[in-house]
């Protein structure tokens, strides 16, 4: 177990994953990664991350459907979640916060947008419940 | 043989031109040979004029006798007439007085109507493109591609920027980015040759029946059910569906052959009232008027049917009656009011919302069929033939689809206009 804060990265590009691995690994948190739609749900159990960074298009699952599972387990209800999309569209971003995401952003990003909304996100640990 | 003036305005347009160019009426009626009362009754349209003074007064007024006798033509009046049609201004356009419009200012007519036509041609391009943006996988899948590649790229680029780097991860994050800009400029390629591909469907036809449509419109919907079709080209579930077509052309035409309905369309057009004359069904009926040689029938044919659940099962476009390719169409078309009461057939004169829409005549009704017998499901069919009416000048009354629609406060509004 490390102190370092965990993000779980559900996304299936690899170039994406390794660019975003490598910038918040240097900026000090631990990250994970699953690739794929498919047993996301249960990566985010096991690996009881502090963020999940959500892709929106997986190639097996859609990002809102494992967003909804996450938010309707209780265990997993609090657990933020950044939203990822290649879909910029003002009703992409308003589903994705009305289901429970607690950011929203448009790909391509900049990698300072990255880590200030993954700063943001994350509670403090006294917090976690 | 003299040229009678077949338009009222004639003296309204030589009026017009003599003003513009400064010429008095005395001045215009001795160039042509005739007195400035009788000039005077010809401007104000009260004296037909054709011939040998036609010819004069054209000429001192450096133009041609069409001009004078036929205005701008109707083409132009078309486009100003769709200008005037287009937006809702206040005051509203003064539609009554286009002729006047073009007899005293031919420039700025001229002007309107070919931004009219621009306006027209760019709505087409942005509701093509809209359609695809929105529900074209092909599109969806590259426009992913390319953002993804480039959020890949950006990101990377970034972190090599910041220097720093152990040299397995510099050698790492050059060869991603070296993939990812290849397989970009790869993408924009493939998606640059697929926006451009050419006019139709028939380059990118997605789906079976698209296929059959875009096999269709290269014969101009004129195929025998015998022939032996050359499907080259076309995937394995297109080539079955259009089997599954040919074989209805077949049996339509064993059940109704081309001449004996030559020759009932001759006596009537009313579709239903044919249907009982020759005994068949009002959808066969229609299918097989919608192939008959454009001649024949009076114009370019349109054909839509739909399932009972609204999906569109066939399309046979027609000019001035656009078909969305993707997506619901309008709720309001005859179509599928006839699919909400079937028990009732119509016949409709309409035209659609747009600037390139046509008066046309719809005439529509609903086939239910129980292939199943007693207790088993209903299969309904619902055809729509549409033919061309240049007669009428219905009020726009329906649209394409509603994300092409400008069509504002519609009670049957799914979706927001892109326009």
């Amino acid at each position: 177990m490390t102190d370092r804060q965990h993000v779980l990265l559900i996304e299936d590009e690899p170039n994406i994953i390794e660019a975003i691995r490598f910038l918040l690994a240097r900026d000090g948190w631990h990250v994970s990664t699953h690739g794929e739609g498919r047993g996301a749900v249960e990566a985010v159990r096991q690996r009881a991350p502090d963020v999940v960074i959500l892709d929106v298009m997986l190639p097996d699952r859609s990002g809102y459907d494992i967003l909804s599972d996450l938010k309707s387990d209780p265990a997993l209800a609090r657990l933020p979640v950044l939203m990822l999309t290649a879909r910029g569209q003002s009703k992409e971003r308003e589903m994705a916060l009305r289901m429970g995401a607690d950011l929203f952003m448009t790909k391509p990003f900049s990698n300072a947008e990255m880590l200030e909304a993954v700063r943001g996100l994350v509670r403090p640990r006294s917090e976690t419940p | 043989m003299e040229a009678r003036m077949e338009s009222g305005r004639a003296g309204a347009r030589i009026r017009a031109r003599r003003a513009d160019r400064g010429i008095s009426q005395a001045e215009l009626a001795r160039r042509a040979g005739i007195s400035a009362s009788y000039l005077n009754l010809i401007e104000h349209d009260k004296r037909p004029i054709g011939g040998r003074v036609l010819n004069q007064i054209a000429r001192a007024l450096g133009t041609d006798t069409t001009r004078l006798v036929e205005g701008a033509g109707p083409d132009l009046e078309r486009a100003l007439r769709r200008a005037a049609n287009a937006l809702p201004t206040d005051p509203a356009p003064e539609s009554d007085r286009i002729e006047q419009l073009t007899t005293d200012f031919p420039g700025w007519s001229a002007l309107i109507g070919a931004q009219s036509r621009r306006i027209a041609a760019l709505e087409r391009q942005v509701a093509e493109l809209g359609d695809r943006m929105a529900h074209d996988p092909v599109l969806s899948a590259s426009v992913h591609d390319i953002l993804s590649a480039a959020t890949a790229i950006r990101s990377t680029a970034a972190i090599l920027k910041d220097g720093d780097l152990a040299a397995e991860w510099l050698e790492r994050f050059h060869r991603n980015v070296d993939e990812d800009s290849r397989r970009l400029a790869r993408t924009a390629q493939g998606l640059a040759s697929y926006l451009t591909a050419g006019e139709g469907a028939s380059h990118d036809a997605v789906s079976p029946q698209e296929e059959v449509e875009a096999w269709l419109a290269a014969r101009d919907f004129r195929v025998a059910g015998d022939e032996e079709p050359n499907a080259q080209g076309l995937s394995e579930q297109g080539r079955a569906a259009l089997a599954a077509y040919l074989a209805e052309v077949r049996a339509d035409a064993a059940a109704l052959p081309e001449e004996r309905l030559l020759t009932a369309f001759g006596l009537a057009g009313d579709p239903l009232a044919l249907a009982r004359t020759l005994g068949q069904p009002a959808g066969r009926v229609m299918r097989a008027i919608a192939r008959l040689p454009v001649a024949a029938v009076g114009g370019p044919v349109g054909l839509v049917e739909c399932d009972g659940s609204g999906a569109i099962l066939f399309r046979r476009p027609v000019p001035g009656f656009e078909m969305p390719r993707y997506g619901a169409p309008c709720s309001l078309w005859p179509l599928y009011q006839v699919l909400l009461m079937p028990q009732a057939p119509r016949r409709d004169a309409l035209r659609q919302f747009g600037a390139d829409s046509r008066p046309v005549e719809t005439w529509c009704a609903a086939e239910i069929d129980h292939p199943e017998g007693y207790g088993g499901p209903a299969v309904a069919r619902i055809t729509m033939l549409i033919l061309p009416e240049p007669d009428a000048d219905p009020a726009p009354s329906v649209g394409a689809t509603c994300r092409l629609c400008p069509r504002e406060g519609c009670a049957a509004r799914r979706e927001a206009a892109i326009l």
